[in-house]
Parts: C-alpha cells; sequence; structure tokens
C-alpha cells in the first residue's frame, strides 16, 4: 500500500509545514507525521534536507521532497488520480504560481517583522505595506475565483493553500499588535473567503487553534527576549 | 488563429535568457521588445503592476510574469514538442528544488560579488562558490542536470554561464578552477542552438555591469 510509505517531517504551528498537511489531507493519503522541535531532530533534517537544513521535509519512499511550495505540487503530481490541487488550465496555473511566490517571497515575511519589531514608525510602515499587499491579493482572490468560492474555484485548491496556512499567524499578529490587517470594509472577498477556509472540516482538522499559537508566540518571545536563537 | 507573444525584456538579465531559451527549443515565433530599465514602457508597468519587473510573456494579451513560472507554462502549453519538464513526479520535484536554489543562492551571491567591496566580497565569493560546489554535486557524471537530455534545470541555471566572466572578473578568481565540471557541462549547452542564441555575450554583460557600477557608484 503506497500509502504508508510517506513521512512528513514538521512542526505543528509550522504554516509551511501545514500547507503539506493540507495537500495530503485533499488527497486521502495516510502518512506519519513526526512532529518535532526541528532543533531537536536535527540528524534528520541534515540527511533529508542537507542543503537548507529546514521543515518541512516529505519523505516518499524514503526520497525528500523539500520547500513547502515544492512539496504541494510534488502531492498534487504524485497523487494524480485525486482531486486536483493546481488549477486545470494552464494560465490559472501561471496566476496561482505567480500569487504564492508574492505570498512567500514579498508579503508574508513582513507579518513576522511586524510581530517582532516594537518601534512604532517601523510597525506603520510594515502595516501600509502588509494592507497594501492584502488589496492586491483581493483582486487576485477577485480573478482567480471567477465568483466561486475559492481561489481555486468551487474546492480548495492551491492558492487557498498557500495562503490559507498562514492566516493563523496573521490573526495572532493583529492581536498582539492590535491592529485589524484584514478587514472586510477594506477586503470584503478575502475576509469572507478566510471566514469560509478556517470553517472548512478538513481545515479545521489540519490548522492549529489560534490560542495555541498565541500561547506559543509569547513562549517565542520570552526566548528571544532571555537571549535565545542567536 | 496563430498565437501572438510578446516578450518583454532585457539583453543581458539571465532570467529573460531563460524564457528566450524556452521559446527557442519550443519554435515559437515571438515578438522581442528591449526595456531601459530606467524609464520602463507603460506596458511592462501595466502587465506587471506587482512587481515591475522583465520579463513578461504576453500570451494573446494575458500576461505570465517570473521566468521559472513563464518557462512552465511554455512548457504545459506547447506541450508536444521539446519536453522541458521531467514526467516523472520526484524528477520534477527535485528540478524545481535547484532551480529555485539557483534563484536564491546563486543570483544573491553573484550580485554581491559586482556590488561589494573588500571583506563582504570576499563573503559574496565563498558564497557563490559553495553554491556552484553544491550544483555541480547535483550534476554527477550525468551530461545535463536533466539526465541524458537538456532540460528545465539546464535551462534554469546555464543563463548564469553568461555572468560568469563578470563575477570572475570582479571578484578576481576562477570557477573553472572550483568547478570543472560545471564549466564542461556549460560549454556543452552552448553547442545547442537555442541555448548559444539566446545568451548575452559575456564581455557585453560585463560592459553593462560595469556601466551600472559607474551609475550608482558600486
Amino acid at each position: 500500500m503506497e500509502a504508508s510509505d510517506v513521512t512528513l517531517l514538521g512542526m505543528w504551528a509550522c504554516p509551511y509545514v501545514n500547507r503539506a498537511q493540507l495537500a495530503l489531507k485533499i488527497k486521502s493519503i495516510t502518512y506519519e507525521f513526526i512532529d518535532d522541535n526541528p532543533h531537536e531532530r536535527r540528524e534528520m533534517l541534515l540527511k533529508y534536507n542537507p542543503v537548507h537544513k529546514k521543515i518541512p521535509i516529505l519523505i516518499h519512499g524514503d526520497k525528500p521532497v523539500c520547500e513547502s511550495l515544492i512539496i504541494v505540487q510534488y502531492i498534487d503530481d504524485a497523487w494524480a488520480n485525486g482531486p486536483s490541487i493546481l488549477p486545470s488550465d494552464a494560465y490559472d496555473r501561471a496566476l496561482a504560481r505567480f500569487w504564492a511566490a508574492y505570498i512567500d517571497d514579498k508579503w508574508y515575511p513582513l507579518v513576522k517583522v511586524l510581530r517582532q519589531t516594537e518601534k512604532q514608525e517601523e510597525r506603520t510602515s510594515l502595516i501600509q505595506k502588509l494592507s497594501e499587499g492584502l488589496m492586491l491579493l483581493e483582486e487576485a482572490f477577485v480573478n482567480c475565483s471567477k465568483g466561486k468560492p475559492y481561489f481555486g474555484g468551487d474546492n480548495i485548491g492551491y492558492l487557498d493553500i498557500v495562503l490559507g496556512s498562514v492566516l493563523g499567524w496573521l490573526r495572532v499578529t493583529e492581536i498582539v499588535v492590535e491592529v485589524q490587517l484584514l478587514d472586510e470594509t477594506k477586503t470584503p472577498g478575502l475576509a469572507k473567503w478566510a471566514d469560509r477556509f478556517c470553517s472548512d472540516d478538513a481545515v479545521k482538522d489540519v490548522l492549529p487553534e489560534i490560542d495555541s499559537l498565541l500561547e506559543l508566540n509569547k513562549k517565542i518571545q520570552a526566548f528571544i527576549k532571555a537571549g535565545g536563537f542567536k | 488563429m496563430a498565437d501572438e507573444l510578446v516578450l518583454l525584456d532585457v539583453h543581458v538579465s539571465m532570467f529573460g535568457m531563460r524564457v528566450r531559451i524556452a521559446l527557442a527549443e519550443k519554435g515559437i515565433k515571438y515578438e522581442y521588445r528591449e526595456e531601459n530599465l530606467a524609464n520602463k514602457s507603460t506596458l511592462l508597468l501595466e502587465t506587471n503592476p506587482v512587481h515591475k519587473k522583465i520579463p513578461v510573456l504576453i500570451h494573446n494579451g494575458k500576461p505570465i510574469c517570473e521566468s521559472l513560472i513563464i518557462v512552465q507554462y511554455i512548457d504545459e502549453v506547447w506541450k508536444d514538442k521539446s519536453p522541458l519538464l521531467p514526467s516523472d513526479p520526484y524528477q520534477r520535484a527535485q528540478a524545481r528544488f535547484w532551480a529555485d536554489f539557483v534563484d536564491k543562492k546563486v543570483f544573491d551571491a553573484g550580485r554581491k560579488i559586482w556590488r561589494t567591496k573588500g571583506e563582504e566580497l570576499e563573503a559574496a565569493k565563498k558564497e557563490l562558490i559553495d553554491a556552484l560546489e553544491l550544483l555541480e554535486g547535483e550534476l554527477g557524471d550525468k551530461p545535463y542536470f536533466n539526465g541524458d537530455t537538456f532540460g528545465f534545470l539546464d535551462l534554469a541555471f546555464i543563463t548564469f554561464y553568461s555572468w560568469f566572466h563578470t563575477y570572475e572578473t570582479c571578484g578576481n578568481f576562477s570557477i573553472e578552477k572550483h568547478c570543472p565540471k560545471l564549466i564542461k557541462w556549460a560549454k556543452r549547452c552552448m553547442e545547442r542552438e537555442s541555448v548559444s542564441k539566446s545568451l548575452a555575450d559575456p564581455i557585453t554583460v560585463y560592459e553593462f555591469v560595469l556601466m551600472l557600477k559607474k551609475k550608482y557608484g558600486h
């Protein structure tokens, strides 16, 4: 049975890991989840991802696949019989890939910086940039969904997974910094999509609860203040 | 109805070259438009409002941006000729992984080499050599990264060969000395018409960089 030789090395609170979990769930793939603090699993990291030494790592029949976006595409390619994750049209695929790269390279990294910066001037600038980005993503949602509930159309697809996986930490950041970033008056389509996505049963099964993330964030902040991670 | 294709590009861009190679591999006719990045055209700003960067491929009026995304699009639409991505899902994931590595590590380190001096430059050189050595390891004894035939990863990386002379001259070192197999591979790729016709001449690239260095005071 092919499903039994799939392992996911990751950490429950990491959105990049959640992406792989969502994709595996969509395809109904059974797998072993090694949920551990990556700092304690050094040997596995070095063996399966010597180049970047990062999670998530999908191990399929002892062959590793790294980088969350590549893992999700691999899952879609390797289990072609299940529901499709990438759009079926080539142009729609190019658009989905474009926005996924935008989210990962330009937009989402700012969320973490905002959460960890205490200077008001920096915060204001970051909030401005993030809001502008959300306006772009609202437009992307309208273009990609074409009136349907998800970026992927009727069902959750690639871009839903990519953006949906970071909603938890976005919410944590809003709470910690005391700012509303995802605003239904400014980005109504996106705000409704976010509610819809988070209410989906499969998603609820995979994504961590906001309270757990908030608690983890408190621990991380304390650790950083005490001089850790240096 | 014939396809209408326009490529917004800059001759010395290693990213633009990737698209040129892909189009040549598939035998696709297109209109090439050279952009002046100091004075971007309205068409560029309209078709890539998010990044305002080249390359942009406009297919029957619809724009596609980001070189590797464009190449995959070309491979998927013109799928009956010269496949670029491997058909095996695992090989495909590996090709994507290493192409992403080239974008992150080789490009960033290379850029620092012609923009910095002293200790920063030396650190950038080490970064680039480390990255190239990893890629050489990935190539192994295969004729191409893709195996027996030229493919996606070869295409993604060969365009940087036109920039090697610039990196070597600015950094005062020899890439061949560290990675002889890579140079052999590059020369093999250059025997392909799609590659030799798409890559900018290394001297042209170097002169372009000298102009930038002068303009921005690097």
